[in-house]
């Protein structure tokens, strides 16, 4: 067997024949679906690792299918793809474990885990994907398969929702198929080359590279929750906890942002995008929705919509960085999409864990919780101070290097972008944790139930402990070999991801 | 082995089935068994023909030894394969679900006129003569007008009646035509009038008449009227079997008739009629789906703007003469076959389920039909033009084209039509998830053979994407697309 | 003015007869009739064709023989399409289609 041909098609169809074989489960099988969950993301993960390995050793991974002449399905691997499919994974495990104890008992837990499986093979595909067509095909996958987890619920207000996030995934979907198939058209190439592709874009008419470039970046910010295409994400917030977490952290949002660096990087490459003069103003809108979301959290007193507009301004972090022309900007803005996924998973397992249970879903409704749940609460408050900057945090590794990027590019306003999103920050989280800590319990929870000693069940409280570990130990030990900021300066630094 | 393999295939498709509906007239009490097994080994005909065809790029056969222009010759190609194939394909799934569908005494009437339809089909996909053409035409207008009364409910009655008269106007018509074509150049064999056209007006007045009664069987925009009231009320079954098959016959002669005849004197004009109707189809279609109460009223709207895809590809593949845009026409033809008859038998399983089809009331389906429901939703992806399904690679294609024509409009209804598509879909599924309300009768169990066969062909229609390559080398076989100006 | 041409125009006139009766007429029968009458027009043009286009002495036999076939077409659609009115009389008492289809 040719191991680098078919590695990357294992990786995807591990979570693919998992998500198929727990449809055809019955739905009492509780032990055999854990099983095999867990099984399929601990298989998935050993072959990251061993891609990993491969990686290092300077294999080559690529498999090819042809679709229409001229264009094939392509999975392979590279640095940032690299990055992405690993946080994909790890995350994807610690997600399984972690819903795995929140469903316990719910309906239709056939039906969740097996799209819940596609998802996560959506999101590897995504993250394999070699061209455009590939992409949008995982992409529009990626939709398909959350739509069932948000309306998971089945009440009116989730179909509600279910109906805008398609209307604006697939819309976006669509934008992008259109600027795909112009950008071949003119081109005749849509493969991911690592500095962009260069040559064939040099001869083509500016306004029709721009026009392709809007229609991008418009079809990814739809997911990425760039303003103003960002008004689905609070809305989907009605799914359960596990799939808010998998949507903010690790597959959906994540996707787009992934989206926007391979465009940039590898499809225009920066440098040509900043003579084209695209850059500058998705810079600017990326720093407008790191405002405008964190102005929105402040005033929602559900903490999962509090934490879903904290998303929308976070993840345009990443948008900011790479857009950013210069390497150190660009290592802030690709680790965060590491720091962000690491510390949104913790804050909505933290959430997910005071809704199960002591049935609290609003942030007044919080206060004294800290002594009821101490370890739960501990996970949130590190990663909220993380998400606010406050060294040696992971939150604050990333901003410095967006900071220090963004003067070094000679763009000094951005400095003021960071400082104020970073006080918001501050007052949207700080008034949570001051409840939480320093507030006296008022009568009863709304709901509570009891785990004997423990605060919880512990399927609940280990996946945010690890979570929070992670993101900790990546502010903490960042000068490390293999931390994530390491990592994303060996890819920055490697051969061709800028010209 | 060899001896069979080498024989020629091409009458057997056509015969097995006919014999296998007088076999059906005259044993009724086995007319189950004989019908699945005539649509089985009509399927392995059909398969054993497709490997001589790849020997021996065409072939031709004169029934009885009588040439023409009095005798009938039958002609296949990689064209005419790709239609067999489907329809082999498709009426083999179908008719695994039809096996529990019908009860006595509608069954003993239900496969002898099944059986005639099939083998009406692929006598239609291998004629080689116009006139051949009208008389199976008329044949599997016949059968399926019937096939649609079957259920005897007033409404079926009403649709089929509409269906007939429609189908009666557009046969005339279309052998009006005929009558023209044969007075200027003397013959009715298709290669030899292709050799023997020339632009005077007999020609174009049989192009129009033949055309238009073409489109009118095939329910383009406006002359669509017919279609949902008889695709709607007839059952499940047969729905699926007159939206996936029996509308791309006409369809199929059209293009048959266009490649070897019309395609180097018949310009712009009637192009940009087809596809602009197309695209009208197109957005009517999706509206009025979206407004329908009904499911299977939504989905014999789906297939008249589904039909509209068709004729916008034909105006985009005309304009770009090439072999890979009608290769993309070609997969339209395909993905839909497959999806619109997962869809009708999904819908089908619904209607069984729940007794009604309204689609606000369609409560809790995910959960009570799991299969069926799966079905629709993977259809979706093929109509929605979602990747990987054969709907996507078309699009994809079409969208390439109009891109490299300048049609921005034709651009904007293929995307805007994707999106309706979605809307009306997803406005479906969506109610599949809520809870709803307990079903006032004790429900049916709806049996697997029901369930399967419409999974499996929404499944294939989404993987024919990969399969779009070997698509374009079967349509190879022969050369049936014959490009104006030669090769391109 | 010869043979050939009398009848053409008359197949033709025929034709026109009928798509006219077919869209103005509401019940059933009258357009089934109307459908028939279209089909003779064609018939007979093609019958006129035939001693057109063969030899002057001989009439051409294809024709011929497509006439036949189309007679009989003819006649199974018109048994199908009578059948099918009656059942819908019986089935609903009406004699006409309504336009319900919602356009």
């Amino acid at each position: 067997m040719n191991l680098p041909a078919v590695l990357p098609v294992l990786i995807v169809a591990t979570s693919l024949l998992v998500g198929l074989i727990i449809f055809a489960l019955p739905e009492q099988r509780t032990g055999l679906r854990s099983t095999l969950n867990l099984t399929g993301a601990v298989v998935k993960l050993a072959l990251v690792i061993l891609m990993l390995w491969g990686v290092f050793h300077g294999q080559h991974y690529q498999s090819e299918l042809p679709l229409v002449p001229g264009i094939d399905l392509v999975l392979r691997i590279d640095p940032i793809s690299l990055l992405f499919v690993t946080l994909s994974s790890v995350l994807w495990l610690l997600t399984t474990i972690y819903a795995i104890g929140y469903l316990e008992g719910s309906p239709h837990r056939s039906r969740f885990f097996g799209f819940f499986s596609l998802c996560v093979a959506a999101t590897a595909g995504v993250a394999l994907s070699g061209n455009l067509i590939t992409f949008l095909l995982f992409y529009e996958l990626l939709t398909l398969a959350t739509y069932p987890l948000v309306v998971h619920r089945g009440s009116e207000v989730a179909r509600r929702a279910g109906q805008v996030y398609l209307a604006y995934t697939l819309g976006g979907g669509a934008l992008l198929l259109i600027g795909i198939v112009w950008l071949y058209s003119l081109t005749g190439d849509v493969t991911f080359t690592l500095g962009g592709l260069g040559d064939s874009l040099q001869g083509q008419s500016r306004p029709a590279l721009i026009m392709i470039f809007a229609l991008l970046i418009a079809g990814l910010g739809v997911k990425a929750a760039l303003v103003p295409f960002h008004s689905w994400l609070p809305q989907a917030m009605v799914a359960p906890a596990p799939v808010s977490a998998l949507l903010h952290a690790v597959a959906v949002v994540k996707a787009g942002a992934f989206g926007i660096v391979l465009v940039l990087y590898e499809i225009f490459g920066i440098e040509f995008a900043a003579e084209l003069g695209v850059t500058t103003p998705l810079t600017v809108l990326a720093a407008i929705t790191i405002i405008y979301g964190s102005l929105r959290a402040l005033s929602q007193d559900d903490l999962k919509r509090r934490l879903a507009f904290s998303t929308v301004s976070q993840v345009s972090y990443i948008a900011l960085g790479v857009t950013i022309l210069g390497p150190v900007a660009i290592v802030g803005g690709l680790v965060h999409l590491v720091h962000q996924g690491l510390m949104k998973v913790t804050l909505f397992f933290c959430a997910g864990n005071l809704a199960e249970t002591l049935g609290i879903h609003k942030i007044s409704d919080m206060d004294g919780v800290g002594r009821r749940m101490p370890w739960t609460m501990s996970a949130f408050t590190l990663s909220a101070l993380g998400m606010i900057g406050v060294p040696p945090l992971a939150g604050f590794i990333t901003k410095w290097y967006l900071g220090l990027g963004a003067l070094q590019a000679e763009q000094g306003w951005v400095l003021l972008v960071l400082i104020g999103s970073s006080l918001l920050n501050a007052a949207y989280f700080l008034p949570v944790l001051q409840r939480a800590w320093f507030r006296e319990p008022v009568g009863d929870w709304p709901r509570e139930r009891h785990f004997g000693r423990k605060e919880t069940a512990w399927l609940l409280l280990l996946p945010p402990l690890v979570t929070t570990a992670m993101a900790v130990g990546a502010g903490l030990f960042a000068a490390m070999p293999i931390s994530p900021l390491q990592w994303v300066q060996f890819i920055v630094e490697g051969e061709g991801f800028i010209p | 082995m060899e001896a069979v393999l080498n024989s020629n295939w091409i009458l057997l498709p056509v015969i097995v089935p006919l014999f296998g509906a007088l076999l059906g007239f005259l044993i009724p009490g086995w007319v189950r068994f004989i019908g699945l097994i005539t649509v089985v080994i009509s399927a392995t005909a059909v398969l054993l023909l497709g490997n001589q065809l790849l020997g021996e790029a065409s072939v031709q056969h004169t029934v009885g030894g009588w040439d023409a222009p009095l005798g009938i010759v039958l002609h296949a190609d990689g064209l005419s394969l790709l239609m067999l194939g489907i329809t082999a394909a498709v009426f083999v799934a179908v008719s695994v679900h039809a096996s529990d569908y019908f009860a006595l005494p509608q069954v003993r009437h239900f496969w002898p006129l099944w059986l005639m339809l099939l083998g009406a089909l692929n006598a239609l996909f291998v004629s080689g003569d116009i006139f051949n053409l009208y008389v199976t035409l008329e044949l599997m207008t016949l059968a399926a007008v019937a096939l649609t009364a079957l259920g005897d409910e007033p409404d079926a009655l009403a649709g089929a009646m509409r269906y007939l008269l429609a189908s009666l106007l557009g046969s005339v018509v279309y052998l009006l035509g005929v009558a023209f074509l044969y007075h200027q150049f003397g013959t009715l064999d298709i290669t030899l009038l292709g050799e023997r056209a020339e632009p005077v007006p007999a020609l174009w007045l049989a192009a129009g008449l033949m055309f238009a009664g073409l489109m009118l069987k095939t329910a383009l925009f406006p002359l669509h009227f017919w279609l949902p009231s008889a695709h709607a009320s007839a059952p499940a079954p047969v729905s699926a079997i007159l939206s996936a098959l029996v509308i791309k016959a006409t369809f199929y002669m059209l293009l048959r008739l266009w490649f070897e005849i019309f395609a180097p004197f018949t310009g712009g004009m009637f192009v940009a009629i087809a596809g602009a109707l197309g695209a009208l189809a197109i957005l009517w279609g999706s509206v009025q789906a979206l407004r329908q109460p009904r499911l299977k009223l939504l989905i014999a709207y789906s297939t008249v703007a589904q039909v509209g895809y068709l004729f916008v590809g034909f105006a985009l593949a005309v304009a770009s003469n090439s072999t890979v845009v009608w290769g993309a026409v070609l997969m339209l033809v395909l993905s839909h076959a497959l999806a619109k008859a997962a869809m009708f038998l999904a819908a089908g399983n619904l209607l069984h389920f729940a007794r009604h089809d309204r689609i606000a009331d369609l409560d809790c389906l995910a959960q009570r039909l799991p299969l069926s429901v799966a079905a629709f939703g993977l259809a979706g992806v093929s109509i929605m033009g979602l990747p990987p399904s054969g709907g996507f690679t078309a699009k994809w294609l079409l969208l390439q084209a109009a891109f490299e024509q300048g049609r921005w409009e034709m651009l904007a209804v293929l995307i805007i039509g994707g999106l309706l598509a979605a809307a009306y879909i997803f406005r479906v599924l969506g109610h599949a998830f809520t809870p709803g309300s307990e079903l006032s009768h004790t429900p049916p169990i709806i049996a697997l053979r029901r369930g399967w066969p419409a999974l499996l062909l929404a499944l294939a229609a989404v993987l024919l994407g990969l399969l779009t390559t070997v698509v374009l080398d079967v349509l190879a076989i022969g050369n049936p697309v014959q490009l104006v100006g030669g090769a391109g | 003015m010869n043979s050939f041409f009398i009848y053409s125009l008359t197949g033709a006139g025929l034709f026109v007869l009928g798509l006219y009766a077919l869209i103005v007429h509401a019940h059933l029968l009258r357009k089934i009739l109307a459908i028939n009458v279209m089909s003779s027009g064609v018939f007979l043009l093609l019958v006129a064709l035939a001693r057109h286009s063969g030899e002057p002495a001989a009439a051409d036999p294809v024709l011929q023989a497509m006439v036949i076939t189309g007679i009989v077409v003819a006649v199974s659609a018109t048994a199908l399409a009578l059948v099918l009115m009656l059942k819908l009389h019986s089935a609903t008492g009406q004699t006409q289609l309504h336009d319900d289809s919602g356009e």
